[in-house]
């Protein structure tokens, strides 16, 4: 077993050895802009541009025409949102969405409120789910887009898609999914769920960083959107910029490899996440799961371990990377703000830790992490204040604390 | 974020952590900070009732790994003085000695706050 032990797959994966293979002639070899129409260099690399086009179109329902490329799932969000918010801004100026989307999501929309649209966030349970009711009942005449996530990146809840690609496919109103997280790990069809729009990123499923795209469907209806960027107007005038060859062949290549094993890996990872919970909750206590217990992300565990601040148990775990919604790791001083949405108390905000575990964890290195990660609780709650006063049976609700 | 080394040292090993009887007369106890801020200081002194020298401070912290230097580092300095010259240590100190970087130096006010209210817990338990 190698060390430190990578539990932070949510945030970014290694490319799969087999992914750089494929990319590595169009380096060199294969380097022609897709864009040279006057060449073989250029038709070369556009067959397999387009080829991984509908490879990529495909793995989600989708043709590949459907599919423009992007820089990633950032650029994807925002050409989405401020797209279908400046071309359908004569129907409406409504957006609604949730507040624990991606800052990619939700940072555009707080843009377009500047600009006089309306964004509506939506209400979440503890678990971090939307209620459907109130989802319809905020579809109004002027309402252009839901944008609303496939699966969250921290707390891993899922969305049910298929639920409101219903709603807002009978109410005429555009759907727009973030599945940074989704695409390659559960299953998503743009047909069956009736999504209009969907933002993919190639770093999360083992493709290189740097890649993206959104599908933008084709018809019925026929989804149209005004570009952020211009330029050479590449992917149909949505895009404009040189193909990003090398990125695009990764990212096809990536998202077969993680199709071929979803099924198996998603089960395999369930298991994973099972088996961690589990060691760390049989020896610990005050321990609080965050998200929803069973419709999450299959490779995602978020717990919460009272009186115990995230950041010194990071310390603590110096050998495992993992990641903390305690405001100490941000640069903003604020603990993060999916917890905070969710209603979790600031105090377990500060105290989360994000497990991600993906394709090249093993049973051995969850064992690890698990026994690190009891022996550091241990020993921080036989210094924290808060667990003495626990122990004595104090209310920490009651106590006047002096904050600073 | 790098930690400092001493920050490293007095998270691996700090000194006096634990507890002090808070009944006893000669004891004071500082607990400032929240919950909902991320950091809880408590501190406490034990101090001689002839010579007002502090001969004895625990402390235990819920906070990052500078907090816990922070105060660890605090219960070091405090012992061996009396109450009056512990009142003059300045967080800034705390800063210096431990490389905190800027987003830190609420630890360190925090841990001279602990000491404060510390001492201010033992006179006001010990008024003459």
């Amino acid at each position: 077993m190698k060390l430190p032990i990578y539990l932070d797959y949510n945030a970014t994966t290694p490319v799969d050895p087999k992914v750089l293979e494929a990319m590595m002639p169009f380096f060199t070899e294969s380097f022609g802009n897709a864009a040279s129409r006057n060449h073989s260099f250029g038709w070369q690399v556009e067959q397999v541009v387009e080829d991984a086009r509908e490879s990529i179109g495909n793995a989600i329902g989708a043709g590949g025409k459907e599919i423009v490329f992007t820089s990633g799932a950032t650029e994807s969000d925002n050409l989405a949102i401020l797209g279908v918010a400046e071309f359908y801004q004569n129907k409406g100026k409504h957006i609604i969405t949730s507040p624990i989307e991606h800052k990619a999501v939700i940072d555009p929309c707080h843009a377009l409120e500047q600009r006089g649209y309306e964004i509506t966030f939506l209400n979440l349970d503890e678990n971090g789910c939307i209620e459907l009711k109130q989802l319809e009942d905020s579809i109004r005449d002027d309402t252009i887009l839901v944008s609303l996530m496939a699966g969250n990146n921290e707390i891993g809840t899922l969305n049910p898609l298929k639920e409101i690609g219903e709603i807002t496919r009978a109410k005429g109103v555009l759907f727009h999914t973030d599945a940074t997280q989704g695409v390659g790990k559960i299953p998503i069809d743009v047909e069956e769920m009736n999504i209009d729009l969907l933002s993919m990123s190639a770093h999360k499923i083992y493709g290189p960083k740097g890649m993206g795209a959104l599908y933008v469907r084709r018809k019925k209806p026929r989804v149209r959107l005004s570009p952020i960027m211009f330029g050479g107007g590449h992917e149909r005038g949505m895009r404009s910029g040189t193909l990003n060859v090398t990125g695009i062949v990764g990212f096809a290549k990536a998202l077969e490899l993680s199709m071929e094993e979803m099924a198996s890996e998603a089960e395999r990872l369930t298991g994973l996440r099972q088996r961690l919970y589990d060691r760390l909750t049989s020896e610990l206590d005050y321990i609080f799961l965050n998200g929803h217990p069973t419709e999450r992300l299959p490779n995602n565990l978020n717990l919460s371990f009272g009186y115990v601040e995230g950041e010194s148990l990071m310390m603590g775990v110096s050998d495992l990377a993992v990641s903390s919604g305690s405001a100490c790791t941000s640069a903003s001083l604020e603990p993060s703000y999916v917890l905070r949405a969710l209603g979790v108390g600031d105090d377990l905000a500060h105290s989360s830790i994000r497990f991600g575990m993906g394709r090249f964890t093993t049973v051995e290195e969850v064992d690890y992490a698990a026994e690190k990660m009891i022996v550091a609780v241990k020993r921080l709650r036989e210094m924290s204040p808060l667990y003495e006063m626990v122990q004595e049976g104090i209310d920490l609700s009651t106590v006047q604390w002096s904050s600073h | 974020m790098a930690y400092s080394e001493k920050v490293i040292d007095h998270y691996n090993e700090p000194r006096n952590v634990g507890s002090l009887d808070k009944s006893d007369m000669n004891v004071g106890t500082g607990l400032v900070g929240a919950p909902e801020c991320g950091d809880v200081m408590k501190l406490q002194i034990q101090v001689d009732p002839l010579t007002k020298e502090i001969v004895d401070a625990k402390f235990k912290t819920f906070g990052c790994g500078s907090a816990i230097a922070s105060s660890s580092l605090a219960t070091e300095w405090v012992k061996g003085k009396s109450i009056d010259e512990a009142m003059t240590i300045q967080n800034v100190e705390i800063v210096e000695e431990l490389s905190l970087p800027p987003v830190k130096i609420h630890c360190s006010v925090l841990a001279e706050d602990a000491i404060k209210a510390a001492i201010s817990d033992y006179k006001s338990r010990n008024k003459d």
